[in-house]
């Protein structure tokens, strides 16, 4: 019966074929670690933003006399809708944490290089959407921190020249941050936005499929076709696009191999984000901060505005550039910068593990100074905190200069020619 | 790969000592409240109806829904705990009419459904213990924790009155209905009826936290050993 429904699909639709391309018979490296469960783990969060996203939709109201209360009548009135909430609060920062980790990965053993530019692209318009998405979303609870947060971000486009006042302007739908801001922004949170993500999302696995995936040991499981005796290769059957093309060596089909993998990385994850959202939904006043418990009002800036953690390293960015423009600049650079990696970075030799030591340090200086540009995005502006502010935004920056300049000619380690164990 | 694990960890110190120093501002104290204590959040519910309601609504939050969390049978609700004949449904509201309350007090009086949220339980604990005499302000009164406040000393007749020494600390309040330690009891059981209403379903959050988490153990041994299974034979 089943067999013959799969017979009947496959002649109309290639089911099949596409579950053996990419799941059962994609060849995976063999040697995955702990930083590869993020890939798989953005995933399980995006999905769990767009269904609890879809449930709170039913009960709130966007509109800035009825949003606020809307939010509060989830938390009370709606069955478990006080769930829902912390789910997708909880969701929100859990995706920047995965996703600063995945980016890690990625930088740490060069999948960005020579043939996965491209798919490293793909990935930062992913990071790109990802921070609009989030950006709109804190203000849809229309609090006060909502409110003066989605002031002082839409301001920024004020400091472009000549065109500014009327992009704040056209972006805002009023001359002040108002309901019918807050509408545009649901109608973004709820349908641009998403559909653009999951779009990216299908581009970003189609870009990886193609190319392959990298490992820790960076050395490709494809090799020449004929260049590989029979027994030395992978045992397993793989797909023919793969076979026809390559000799595949130390890779294991996706399916079952890395999906049961995943499934324990998913429950360990549950474990610290359940953490969190039963007994911290609030996360230390980072994941939901305090002025938020207020409305939105115009008239009453709040002591300290912070944007949420997840947006501290590009605001510190900003506000150490004592220049409002040049700050701008400064902040969209930060960004731009990560894009070209790939041109940055001219060596060919992938993993931290076979490169210099000073590529190593590099590495390290760099996340340094990239939580340190977080947590101060989260702090008051002090003088002493402006002045970390400044040599962590020139580590930063540094990272990239440095990095096109050694990695010409760069002293690494010999590369084995196969993974070993 | 062990140094970029240390050199994250270090990162993530230094986060949270910065994030340690930056928090100041005035001393509180601990309120030290208990939300399974239910004859607690019974009384904080009847001082809130009886001094504060008049002022501060507390309009996201039912009567019905509080009566069941609270363990208040709804006829014994509707007798004791509703002075205005709404419905148990109704939200818990006043009367007083926004704009001239914003003239009579210089700014209207809060909602205060999400006040624990907002400044913390034991920030309305310390507060309301902290009022002062001063006859600088319309009301006669300062405040410690809030400065220059716009709200009178409802409590004032069950407190007393407090001073302020030469050394800018409140001296002991005198002439109250209560002693420090039962008027110490009163505000705490009002502090956490408002911990309460802020978070209605905090209790339960926690109680389903505790299953969630005991499943999930579970279920990353069950999967652990899947994975250890399969993975058996690659090397």
């Amino acid at each position: 019966m089943l067999t013959n429904f799969m017979a009947w699909m496959d002649k109309r639709l290639p089911l099949t074929d596409a579950w053996n391309k990419h799941l059962a018979q994609y060849p995976a490296p063999k040697n995955f670690n702990f930083w590869y469960f993020f890939g798989s783990l953005a995933m399980l969060v995006l999905v769990n933003q767009i269904l609890t996203g879809i449930w709170l939709t039913m009960s709130y109201e966007p509109s800035g006399d009825g949003a606020f209360a809307s939010v509060e009548y989830i938390m009370r009135d709606v069955d478990y809708g006080w769930l829902l909430r912390y789910m997708h609060s909880t969701g929100a920062s859990a995706f920047f944490i995965v996703v600063y980790l995945h980016m890690m990965r990625g930088l740490m053993y060069g999948s960005y290089q020579k043939p996965r530019e491209l798919l490293w692209i793909f990935g930062m318009l992913l990071f790109l959407v990802l921070m609009a998405e989030a950006f709109m979303g804190y203000l849809l609870p229309w609090g006060n921190m909502s409110y003066w947060g989605a002031q002082v971000i839409i301001s920024l486009f004020g400091a472009i020249p000549i065109i500014g006042d009327d992009l704040t302007l056209w972006i805002r739908g009023d001359y002040v941050i108002s309901g019918a801001t807050l509408n545009r922004f649901f109608a973004l949170h709820v349908i641009a936005m998403p559909l653009v993500l999951v779009i990216l999302v299908f581009l970003h696995i189609l870009a990886l499929h193609e190319v392959g995936s990298n490992n820790p040991e960076g050395i490709e499981i494809k090799k020449k076709k004929g260049s590989v005796p029979a027994e030395e290769q992978s045992k397993f059957a793989f797909h023919k696009q793969y076979t026809d093309k390559y000799d595949i060596v130390d890779a294991v089909p996706f399916h079952p191999y890395y999906s049961v993998k995943d499934i324990m990385g998913v429950a360990g994850f549950l474990i610290i984000f359940s953490w969190v959202m039963f007994f911290a939904p609030e996360g230390g006043g980072y994941f939901m901060e305090a002025p938020n418990f207020e409305p939105a009002n115009g008239l009453k800036t709040p002591e300290h505005i912070a944007p949420v953690w997840y947006f501290g390293p590009f605001y510190t960015i900003l506000r150490v550039i004592p220049d409002k423009l040049l700050g701008a600049i400064g902040m969209f650079s930060a960004i731009i910068v990560l894009f070209l990696v790939p041109w940055f970075d001219r060596g060919v030799i992938k993993s931290v593990k076979y490169r210099s030591k000073l590529h190593l340090v590099n590495l390290i200086q760099f996340s340094i100074c990239f939580v340190v540009l977080g947590a101060l995005g989260t702090l008051p502006a002090t003088p002493v905190y402006n002045m970390i502010g400044i040599i962590a935004t020139f580590g930063y920056f540094g990272f990239f200069v440095a990095l096109w300049f050694y990695s010409k000619n760069e002293k690494c380690k010999p590369v084995p020619e196969r993974i070993s164990h | 790969m062990k140094n970029l694990f240390k050199a994250i960890a270090f990162g993530l110190v230094t986060l949270v000592s910065m994030s340690v120093l930056a928090s100041s501002g005035v001393h509180l104290d601990n309120a030290n409240n208990d939300l399974t204590d239910k004859e607690s959040l019974k009384n904080g519910f009847k001082t809130y109806i009886n001094y504060c309601l008049g002022c501060h609504q507390l309009q996201y939050q039912r009567y019905n829904r509080t009566f069941k969390d609270l363990g208040i049978a709804e006829a014994d609700g509707i007798e004791n705990y509703m002075y205005t004949g709404e419905k148990s449904g109704d939200h818990i509201t006043n009367t007083m009419p926004k704009k001239e309350a914003a003239k009579w007090f210089g700014t209207a009086p809060p909602d205060l459904t999400l006040e624990a949220r907002l400044r913390s339980p034991d920030w309305i604990y310390t507060y309301l213990r902290s009022f002062y005499m001063d006859s600088e302000r319309p009301f006669g009164v300062n405040n410690k924790v809030f400065k220059d406040v716009g709200m009178p000393h409802v409590l004032q007749d069950l407190q007393g009155v407090s001073s302020i020494d030469e050394h800018g600390n409140v001296t002991p309040a005198m002439g109250g209905s209560l002693t420090t330690d039962e008027y110490d009891t009163v505000v705490r059981d009002l502090t956490n009826f408002l911990e309460y209403v802020g978070e209605p379903s905090k209790l339960e959050r926690k109680s389903m936290g505790v299953n969630v988490l005991i499943f999930l153990f579970i279920f990353f041994i069950v999967a652990y050993f899947l994975k250890k299974e399969y993975w058996k034979d690659i090397h």
